[in-house]
């Protein structure tokens, strides 16, 4: 079905009652050219484009739950393309235009909203870092200003200013990024993929790999059977090692849980996504009024997708600090999502040493934004088997040929990340 | 998650450090590039009973090593890893 200004009189005025499920209930075939394990954001965008963009319609999504089920419902929504480093600079500006003509190009309404991101900085020291990264970013054809403090407070006057431990000196604000609907990205990938024929296949879980004499993986054993397969494209991110293992491969992943926050919904305050650059705390406001926010992962391995204390402590302890009155707003829910966590902090896009085996893990806690990048550049892969040259970094050997993509800068530590 | 310090009794999670997986032994002195490569990026990530180095920082400084579920926060052991860590032979 396709959505206009029609399709929605014409369901108003039987009181929405009539909508239809956007994705059709595939039934599962015997042999698809590509499989695709996870039927997350990440999964469905490369769905979407090996049959928009590539052509290769004979596709499955195989996801274990439903959709939406794992971190694409477990995100804080976030938008952007301010990375200083070779290799992330050009895939996530790469990822930015594509949210940009997301709901065009998916007819879905995504709820894309370039509301800005601002990253505080506090210190000279972070100013100049800021500046360096901003600088960057505009080399590479990206918006970046940096602010100073009177441009701050115009923007966000109900910031802490007295802090004297981490004074706010200004930020750097990148415009075009912001937040788009988690949810409504799934669902518009699979609603858009379905239409062009790939069928996704919902509660099959993928439990071993068939393979031939030469170990070519020519397709997956799942809970709903054997299904042959001409590749198999792996998106499985928080489980990506599990499913490796499978495959006898070790990665450079550790997985960690990540929480995030949503407090009741209050008036609109926030105008746009804010970072405390001193402590690690995010914040934006969702459409409906919630303070969705986050901070660092709880930084132990963990498969148990909920967190602990601590953390949480942390997190709310630099919320205090940026805006001290939301103190008194109530905590709504709070939970966990597993992140691949990757030995650089980058993500890892493809071939694998097992033939027929394609990758696309180590998003860390950076995935939402990198969703229809990261389909793109891996249905390229898939498709032609060579990276695309925004993804020609993210490769699986780098850790062994020393061209890590450290963004952080801290070694090979993912709890660190 | 609270963990119990065979030198401090128990103490709230906010006390310690995480280091990683106990299993990996630095390779000796003049080890392959592949038992370098291997040690410092591979991992087995395990989803199940796995036992990691904990620094119990915040009280008595010991590293610890710790038999834990990582999918279910379960600590089953807690002991010094005075030891434990040192190069492979």
């Amino acid at each position: 079905m396709k959505y206009s200004i029609f399709s929605l009189a014409r369901a108003a005025f039987s009181g929405h009652k009539t909508w239809q499920r956007t994705w059709r209930d595939a039934s599962v075939k015997d042999r698809y050219d590509v499989v695709i394990i996870g039927g997350g954001g990440h999964g469905l965008a490369t769905a979407w484009f090996l049959a928009s963009e590539y052509g290769i319609r004979n596709v499955a999504v195989l996801e274990k739950g439903w959709i939406g089920s794992g971190n694409a419902g477990r995100n804080t929504t976030i938008i952007r393309s301010n990375y200083g480093l070779p290799g992330n600079t050009g895939f996530y500006e790469l990822s930015m235009k594509l949210w940009e003509r997301m709901e065009q190009d998916l007819n879905y309404n995504t709820m894309v909203s370039q509301r800005g991101v601002i990253n505080l900085y506090h210190s000279d020291a972070q100013r100049d870092a800021y500046a360096r990264r901003g600088n960057t970013m505009r080399i590479n054809g990206i918006d970046a200003e940096l602010l100073d403090l009177a441009a701050v407070k115009k923007m966000m006057p109900f910031l802490n200013f007295d802090n004297a431990r981490f004074p706010v000196q200004g930020g750097l604000l990148q415009r075009r990024g912001g937040t788009a609907r988690h949810d409504a990205v799934v669902w518009g990938y699979a609603h858009a993929a379905s239409a062009l024929g790939v069928d996704i296949i919902e509660n099959c879980e993928v439990t071993g790999f068939a393979r031939d004499a030469n170990g070519k993986v020519t397709g997956v054993e799942t809970s709903r059977g054997t299904i042959g397969a001409g590749k198999v494209g792996m998106a499985v991110a928080g489980s990506s090692s599990r499913v490796a293992a499978m495959a006898g491969l070790r990665l450079p992943i550790e997985s960690h849980v990540l929480q995030a926050f949503v407090s009741e919904a209050i008036k609109p305050l926030i105008p746009n996504v804010m970072t405390f650059g001193a402590g690690h705390f995010y914040v934006s406001q969702s459409d409906k009024g919630g303070l969705v926010f986050g901070g660092d992962i709880d930084g132990y391995n963990s498969y148990a997708q909920r967190g602990n204390l601590p953390v949480m402590e942390d997190v709310c302890e630099g919320g205090m600090a940026l805006m001290p009155m939301i103190g008194r707003v109530r905590l709504l829910r709070q939970w966990g999502g597993i992140m691949d966590m990757s030995m650089d902090g980058s993500p890892i896009i493809d071939k694998t040493p097992v033939d027929g085996l394609y990758l696309n893990a180590g998003w860390c806690y950076g995935g939402f934004k990198a969703t229809p990048g990261s389909g793109l550049v891996f249905a390229h892969l898939l498709a032609r088997e060579e990276l695309h040259k925004e993804a020609a970094r993210f490769r699986l050997d780098r850790f062994r040929r020393g061209a890590v993509i450290d963004e952080k800068g801290v070694g090979a530590q993912p709890n660190l990340h | 998650m609270r963990i119990v310090c065979p030198f401090c009794g128990e103490r709230e999670l906010g006390e310690f450090t995480y280091l990683g997986d106990a299993k990996p032994l630095r390779p000796a002195a003049g080890g392959s590039e592949d038992e370098v490569f291997d040690y410092v990026y591979l991992r087995d990530n395990i989803a199940g009973e796995t036992s990691e180095h904990w620094y119990h920082g915040g009280g008595c400084r010991a590293w610890l090593k710790i038999a834990r579920n990582t999918l279910t926060h379960e600590i089953s052991s807690v002991e010094p890893a005075a030891g434990v860590g040192q190069a492979a032979k």
